[in-house]
């Protein structure tokens, strides 16, 4: 079920176009990630959703309606604030009431539903509670259940984890995955961080200066990246640079590299850093090893080698005992299936 | 969407309150000019009002006395509010009478200072004259230095003085070298405050002057003059002072972004 | 080496405020407590009767009086102040310490001169009056001068810009997000500014209020030159003790009672900003 529908909509401030010509299908129940760095419009994108920053081209359809000119607080729609926004004169209670009063709602109901979300946020203790005396983690659910408490149709999240420190951030990322999936309501979510993009959503779209380069799910947008910008974008990714033929890149050193594409002309193999192995395969190099990075959990080997201009990247299980063995300096060979291998104009 | 109309709503205010407060000293400055002295008709440009107040000796004496009791007491506002500055901001607890002694020149009000002092001075019998002007402007100058000079320590970073100490210097050699050069602009800004607000300052010279008309200031002539009524010459005076001040503001403004309160 | 330096530092500076501001208002304090000589002077006999003068139904009144001046002011002076502080900042963000810069200008300059600048405008002959001639109106102009209307309007004019000033530093360091928050959650812009964007900038409103009533209800330089001979505010009663009636244990008396008042405001202003409307750049 289409929920939101977003039609070649564009924005432009002045001679800056921060948004071009984008057009997006949201489903309802769906968790969505807007992914995209500083400047890719994916906040401006996000604000438009909302009401905060008005059309210059396009429409914004939400079940059905055109709600392109309809003001921030008119829409079914709510936003939670990178900088949480909360009201620093109310209490907690008051901050979560503040928009059902908006609604006219009978006092009764007001405090029902109050009560409901602080339960589901874990915070009744701390109702008569001010902002300033609240930690992170408390105001940034405190700002999530003031504008769910609405049950608006979709709820706008802006880089909701930003603000919090890195072990919060993991258990947040789930947390908030549970959440969308316990309220039913969709979510969209505005985030740099494409490895919190990949957990938590169920669809991404990748913006780049404006436009969408990529909508799919973390898979798709993994394994299949559309271009070489999406491939380096998300998670980490080896390139050898080289000119493409059928079925193959030829490298400057004069070796070929088995890829799965066809393109022509300057090009570049990609591969992940998990489907390379030691040892001779489809494809191989051979390199110096430049450094070994042990995570517990696998082994990150860097690697020198001629056929490409950065260190090729390793991922390695832990349990592979020849790869504990290598130190730096030693020689090593990498080596990786022709499937596994991508390709893309340079 | 809604903002344009807004945006013109907050552009009106700003044309009224800014027309309320520039009309009437833009006439005063605009009558100042007027050949025939009086808003009846405006006769032609001219500056013979300037050129009777310099043929005035009792204004030309006024001023000369307000620019002495306006240096001097500068000058002392200056060394006294900027060692007061910094040895506030140096300490890590104020203390909350120290803070209210501080603070307090500036909101007392200025009758009850100016009674304060002569009820002081008369007690003492001490002469009163420009020397007991001096002393009494000295007083809530030094609270605006004061003032102007803290709101620039407030980001001094004080390791730079640590970091020196550690190099080797003396303490005063840090202070002229490391801590003075960075607060000069707000040492100058804090001064031409104070200097503005000496020429300006009425009530209190009025009460500490003495009975002598040694000792009249130019804003005591002045309200002597307005007491006879509207004059030409009270026009162009009017003018010459607000030239003074607000060229004394915008210097002050142009060498520090942090007057107090901003 | 800090703690002992900075009390060189400030030990000039301390005692000359000792000297100079707080034994001669101690002594003012004192003075009220005693008698006037029979030949102006000071009588050192200890008594209340001044305490009691300043309650009489004449004084109380001028004081009523006084401080119902003095509250039109303010109120008049803060909704201005307030929107003129609120238009200043919302406009962009380059163009505010400019337009901060000239609303607050006048504040600076001799307010003897801003004060005859209204004589000028508002006398028989003034430009006010000239105006009306040019447009073609005949007829006798009301009094505009030397009434209790132009006296308010003098003080307004005088403080105004620092109430601009005051109101101006909370609503530049509201976060912009919290009125955007308001929207969000479905309240119209008027229901923003009354529930959220005022309630946290009403400290500013509290600073410049208290700085207006203070300064005016002490005021005499503008009721003597705008209010005519006969009007008389507090300010006007503690010249004349101190200058013509030669009454000066009274006149001290009636400054402790605004000294008082003043000191009571600025207590209930630290009061209604620390209870907390939490801090608005959160």
């Amino acid at each position: 079920m289409t929920l939101l529908q977003i039609r070649d909509v564009t924005k432009r401030f002045g001679t800056v176009t921060a948004v071009d010509g984008v057009s997006l299908d949201i489903a309802e129940n769906e968790f969505f990630a807007l992914l995209g760095a500083s400047g890719s419009g994916k906040t401006t994108l996000l604000r438009m959703l909302a009401g905060f920053e008005d059309l210059s081209g396009g429409q914004i359809l939400l079940d059905g309606q055109d709600v392109s000119r309809v003001p921030p607080n008119k829409r079914p729609v709510n936003l939670m604030f990178q900088s949480y926004a909360l009201f620093p004169h109310m209490t907690v209670r008051g901050n979560i009431a503040y928009g059902l009063e908006m609604e006219r709602l009978p006092r009764a109901q007001i405090d029902a539903r109050v009560d409901e979300i602080l339960a589901v946020i874990q915070l009744t203790e701390f109702a008569a509670r001010k902002p300033d005396q609240l930690s992170g983690g408390q105001k940034q659910r405190v700002a999530l259940a003031r504008a769910l408490v609405k049950r608006p149709r979709v709820l706008l999240l802006d880089e909701p984890l930003g603000a919090l420190d890195k072990k919060l951030r993991g258990a947040m990322q789930l947390e908030l995955k549970r959440l969308q999936h316990e309220v039913g309501i969709t979510f969209v979510v505005v985030t740099h961080d494409q490895e919190e993009a990949l957990v938590m959503a169920d669809r991404i779209a990748i913006l780049k200066d404006g436009r969408l380069l990529q909508c799919g799910t973390p898979r798709d947008v993994y394994e299949r990246p559309v271009d070489r910008f999406a491939a380096d974008f998300i998670g980490v990714m080896n390139f050898f640079p080289g000119a493409a033929v059928a079925g193959g890149l030829h490298l400057p050193d004069g070796g070929m590299i088995a890829v799965a594409g066809d393109l022509r002309g300057p090009a570049v193999a990609a591969v992940r850093p998990e489907r390379i192995r030691l040892g001779l395969g489809e494809n191989s190099v051979t390199g110096t090893v430049l450094a070994l990075a042990y995570h517990g959990l696998d082994l990150q080997l860097h690697v020198q080698v001629a056929q490409a201009p950065r260190p090729v990247m390793v991922r390695l299980t832990a349990d592979l005992a020849e790869a504990q063995a290598l130190s730096q300096g030693d020689s090593v060979t990498l080596g990786w299936a022709a499937r596994d291998t991508r390709i893309f104009t340079a | 969407m809604h903002n344009r109309g807004r945006h013109a709503l907050m552009l009106l205010i700003l044309g009224g309150v800014f027309a309320f407060l520039y009309i009437p000293i833009s006439v005063l400055v605009a009558l100042s000019f007027n050949a025939g002295g009086m808003p009846t008709a405006w006769t032609g440009f001219s500056v013979q009002w300037y050129g009777a107040l310099f043929a005035n000796a009792d204004i030309l004496a006024a001023a000369w006395n307000t620019l002495k009791v306006a240096l001097i007491s500068t000058l002392l506002a200056t060394l006294l509010g900027t060692a007061l500055a910094i040895g506030v901001e140096m300490r890590r607890r104020k203390g909350r009478a120290i803070e209210a002694l501080i603070f307090a020149p500036m909101i007392i009000p200025d009758i009850v200072l100016a009674i304060a002092l002569l009820s002081f001075f008369s007690l003492l019998k001490f002469p009163m004259g420009l020397h007991t002007v001096i002393m009494a402007h000295v007083v809530f100058n030094l609270a605006f230095v004061c003032a102007v000079v803290r709101a620039r320590l407030k980001s001094f970073d004080w390791s730079l003085v640590e970091a020196s100490a550690d190099l080797g210097a003396a303490a005063h050699v840090t202070y002229r070298r490391v801590v003075l050069p960075v607060l000069a602009p707000a040492i100058i800004a804090g001064a031409l405050l104070a200097f503005t607000l000496s020429v300006d300052e009425f009530i209190i010279a009025f009460f500490t002057s003495g009975a002598g008309r040694a000792s009249i200031t130019l804003p005591m002539q002045i309200f002597a003059m307005i007491r006879f009524g509207v004059t030409p010459e009270i026009n162009a005076l009017a003018t010459l002072v607000l030239g003074v001040s607000v060229t004394a503001l915008a210097l002050a403004q142009r060498l520090n972004r942090e007057m107090p309160g901003q | 080496m800090k703690e002992r330096g900075s009390t060189y530092l400030m030990a000039p500076a301390l005692a000359w405020l000792a000297a100079l501001m707080v034994v001669p208002c101690g002594l003012i304090l004192a003075l009220a407590f005693f008698r006037r000589g029979i030949y102006g002077g000071v009588e050192y006999t200890l008594t209340f009767e001044n305490i009691a003068l300043v309650f009489d139904p004449l004084y109380a009144g001028i004081f009523l009086n006084s401080a119902r001046i003095a509250g039109t002011a303010v109120i008049i002076a803060c909704i201005l102040g307030y929107a003129a502080a609120y238009a200043i900042a919302a406009m962009p963000r380059r163009q505010q310490p400019v337009l901060l810069f000239f609303a607050v200008l006048p504040f600076w300059s001799n307010y003897l001169i801003r004060t005859y600048a209204w004589i000028v405008l508002l006398n028989r002959e003034g430009l006010i009056t000239q105006l009306a001639r040019w447009a073609g109106y005949e007829g006798e102009m009301p009094q505009l001068l030397y009434t209790e209307g132009t006296v308010i309007l003098g003080l307004v004019y005088s403080y105004l810009p620092f109430v601009i000033l005051a109101c101006y530093a909370p609503l530049a360091r509201l976060n912009p997000e919290i009125a955007e928050a308001s929207h969000d959650l479905g309240a119209s812009g008027w229901t923003t500014f009354m529930r959220v964007t005022l309630p946290l900038t009403l400290p500013g409103i509290a600073v410049g209020a208290v700085f207006v009533f203070v300064l005016s209800i002490g005021n005499f330089v503008t009721p003597a030159l705008l209010g005519g001979g006969q009007f008389q505010m507090i300010g006007n009663v503690v010249y004349a003790q101190f200058l013509t009636a030669n009454d000066w244990p009274f006149g001290a008396a009636l400054s402790m009672v605004l000294i008082a008042i003043m000191m009571l405001l600025l207590v209930a202003q630290t009061f209604a900003v620390e209870r907390g409307t939490g801090r608005a750049d959160a």
